[in-house]
């Protein structure tokens, strides 16, 4: 469960970039977690509610776009997004291909005032 | 300033931002002071600690070997590996389920990089959390065991999708425990059709015979 610290992290760059920006308090937090970032999004929104306890993040939610996996594919010689994030196979010439291009962000996009 | 209208503001940062620059920071440092260093992943069990045991065993006669042993508690690992003859260290990290790269850097001080040739860095037991911690390792290696169900890479893809090498460890069990070696790599290459699968047995003599060329292959070529 390392969602927490994970959260934690979130907590202490939004406060930074909130103070920076004078916002006193935040209603959204948008991320963009990769299919394999590790990271369970339920378990973050969880871990999220406990980090931001007592500070401007205290009520914001969590938006995530979750981003697929794309791979370079060497025969098409082009990315290519994954269906499915367990079979690194090309969907176009179904050539394995395990050239990570997209898929292991752990972003931290925006935030939003209320 | 709470009054005003609802706005954005840009961020635009990864979440282990800071990590990945001490990684970064780790990997100049490695690479300067010559030392070639390997991050260890593997389920709780697989056999890291056997597996650096028999590995430092067998390289000490011709490299200098080091290993920092995370752990959550205890220090049996490090008490293990320093049998070996190498340098080892332990990490306990408490309540953390991974190590991160300011733990990697802490737990080097006062270890002079450049008398080392190698640095063993066993991650703590786990196939979730350690995945996204960069450490500044030169190349990951990630552990399955024989008696682990032969799903495992599908069901931890990121773990396995970013392995530069899967060890298939405790092959001396392989029969006893009916391990399925195809299907397991087969599932292994289903989320990476690149990394070698190296089969190992740390019990035995010679079983980690692929293994070793492997590495010492790797560490030449980093040296260049």
């Amino acid at each position: 469960m390392h969602e927490l610290s994970i959260a934690y992290n979130i907590v202490k760059i939004a406060s930074a970039a909130a103070a920076e920006a004078g916002a006193d308090e935040i209603s959204a937090v948008h991320l963009r977690i990769g299919a394999l970032a590790g990271v369970v999004a339920d378990a973050l929104r969880f871990s999220f509610a406990i980090a931001a306890e007592g500070t401007p993040l205290a009520n914001a939610e969590l938006m995530i776009e979750e981003v697929p996996v794309t791979v370079f594919c060497p025969t098409c010689n082009t990315e290519v997004t994954l269906p499915n994030p367990r079979l690194f196979r090309c969907p176009q010439c179904n050539q394995p291909s395990g050239q990570i291009v997209h898929g292991r962000e752990l972003e931290l996009v925006a935030l939003e005032t209320p | 300033m709470s009054y005003e209208a609802k706005r954005l503001i840009e961020i635009r940062q990864g979440v282990l931002s800071k990590n990945d620059q001490l990684a970064a920071e780790l990997r100049s440092r490695f690479h300067a002071a010559g030392v070639f260093v390997v991050n260890l992943l593997s389920s709780p069990g697989a056999g890291k600690t056997s597996l650096l045991e028999a590995t430092m065993r067998a390289l000490l006669a011709e490299y200098r070997v080091a290993a920092l042993v995370g752990d959550l508690a205890t220090d049996n690992d490090a008490r293990r590996l320093a049998r070996s003859g190498g340098l080892v260290r332990q990490i306990q990290t408490g309540d953390m389920c991974h190590l991160e790269a300011d733990i990697v850097a802490r737990h080097l001080e006062g270890w002079d990089l450049n008398e080392l040739d190698l640095l063993f860095i066993e991650n703590v037991g786990n196939l979730v959390c350690p995945s996204g911690y960069d450490l500044g390792e030169a190349t990951r290696v990630v552990l399955l065991s024989t008696t682990e169900g032969e799903d495992k890479p599908l069901k931890y893809p990121s773990t396995f999708a970013t392995a530069d090498a899967v060890l298939l460890t405790k092959m001396d069990l392989a029969e006893p425990v009916g391990f399925d070696r195809a299907m397991a790599e087969e599932n292994i290459r289903a989320v990476n059709p690149l990394a070698p699968i190296i089969a190992t047995s740390a019990r035995h003599e010679g079983g980690l015979d692929e293994w070793l060329v492997w590495l010492r292959e790797r560490f030449k070529a980093q040296r260049g």
